[in-house]
């Protein structure tokens, strides 16, 4: 160890920085207050400050970041427990998410296309629809900028959130359903957390979507990776 | 000791998803085999509910915190992204309105016509 360079000082801010954006939006109950985006922050906060280097703090939050792919593992739990749902309504649900991985994916392509971005901007955003966990293995199996997949799918998830609900019903979305289909698979858990308020039924659906469309997801993105 | 044994299970399905990864040549990776692997011995009853939840339902509600260390990466790469931050956002942005609009439409296209446009009860 030396001055900040420490396992637990690492592991402690980044999780305090956590605790404290938990804290922030019980109170304000904002969607952008999100905890994980303050928590990015304060924790840039920190290290920039205390001048720890990126690779230094990166190794010793490895404590703490170990733990994402036992935690991608858990999400079946959910999937088994809501497992009924898409049994019973496999085809709208089914057809929804393929079709939203599909659009997500055509979307990214073209705005590639448009804004002029290089192959590693466009394969960096392409999972940028999906749940963080599974976002970040794709990104990084991809060797893509998983600061920039993380950034995006933050970007995303508070969109969704923040005009889902007023969107779906200007597009006539008006089925609890689709709603939940739709706010679960382009905007994934944080958009979740909005379909459950919108209803029981919509925030169901939205959950299970978001798994599906984490899994569909690791077919369709390899193969678009593949168009540039 | 439950949520040790938890845990171990937990580790057991990563590393066996881990193992699926190295093995096939497909570019899954190792956490999604997981998932299926894990999903597959809870629909069969290999493993019961009861042996994974308390530890599953933990480390789900932690989830936020592990993203944090790697989004903290964006200091070091802010310099190359600097220059196009608001192409990226724009993409971002503009992209979830589409996939809602898309995958909605579908969702209830669909959902109608099997119901008849009658509402539905089917949770």
């Amino acid at each position: 160890m030396s001055g900040f360079n420490s396992i637990f000082f690492s592991s402690a801010v980044t999780i305090f920085a956590f605790l404290f954006g938990c804290a922030v939006q019980r109170r304000f109950k904002s969607p952008l207050l999100n905890p994980m985006i303050f928590a990015i922050f304060i924790s840039i906060g920190a290290i920039s400050f205390l001048k720890i280097d990126y690779a230094e703090y990166a190794k010793d939050t490895t404590a703490v970041s170990f733990l994402l792919t036992p935690a991608t593992v858990c999400l079946a739990l959910p999937l088994y427990e809501q497992f009924e749902l898409l049994k019973k309504n496999w085809l709208p649900v089914l057809a929804a998410i393929i079709s939203g991985v599909l659009a997500n994916g055509i979307f990214i392509f073209c705005a590639a296309l448009l804004f002029k971005l290089g192959r590693y901007d466009y394969v960096s955003l392409l999972p940028k629809s999906i749940t963080t966990p599974i976002g970040i293995a794709l990104s990084s199996q991809l060797s893509a900028c998983v600061p920039l997949t993380v950034a995006g799918i933050c970007v995303t998830g508070i969109t969704g959130n923040m005009f889902g609900k007023e969107f779906c019903k200007l597009c006539g979305i008006n089925n609890p359903i689709a709603k939940g289909v739709a706010m679960g698979t382009a905007s994934h858990v944080i958009g979740t957390s909005k379909a459950m308020e919108m209803g029981e039924v919509e925030g169901a659906f939205s959950s299970l979507s978001l798994i599906v469309t984490g899994i569909i997801s690791v077919g369709a993105i390899n193969l678009f990776a593949k168009l540039v | 000791m439950k949520f040790l044994k938890q845990f171990a299970l937990i580790l057991a399905v990563c590393f066996a998803g881990e193992f699926l990864h190295e093995l096939l040549p497909l570019p899954v990776p190792a956490g999604i085999y997981g998932v299926g692997i894990l999903f597959l011995c809870l629909e069969f009853k290999v493993v019961k509910v009861s042996a994974i939840k308390e530890t599953a339902k933990f480390l789900i509600e932690i989830m936020p915190v592990l993203f944090i260390p790697p989004a903290v990466g964006l200091i070091e790469v802010w310099g190359t992204l600097e220059a196009k931050w608001h192409l990226y956002f724009a993409a971002a942005f503009l992209s979830t309105f589409f996939v809602m609009f898309i995958s909605g439409r579908t969702a209830q296209y669909l959902a109608d016509k099997a119901d008849g446009g009658k509402d539905n009860e089917r949770l």
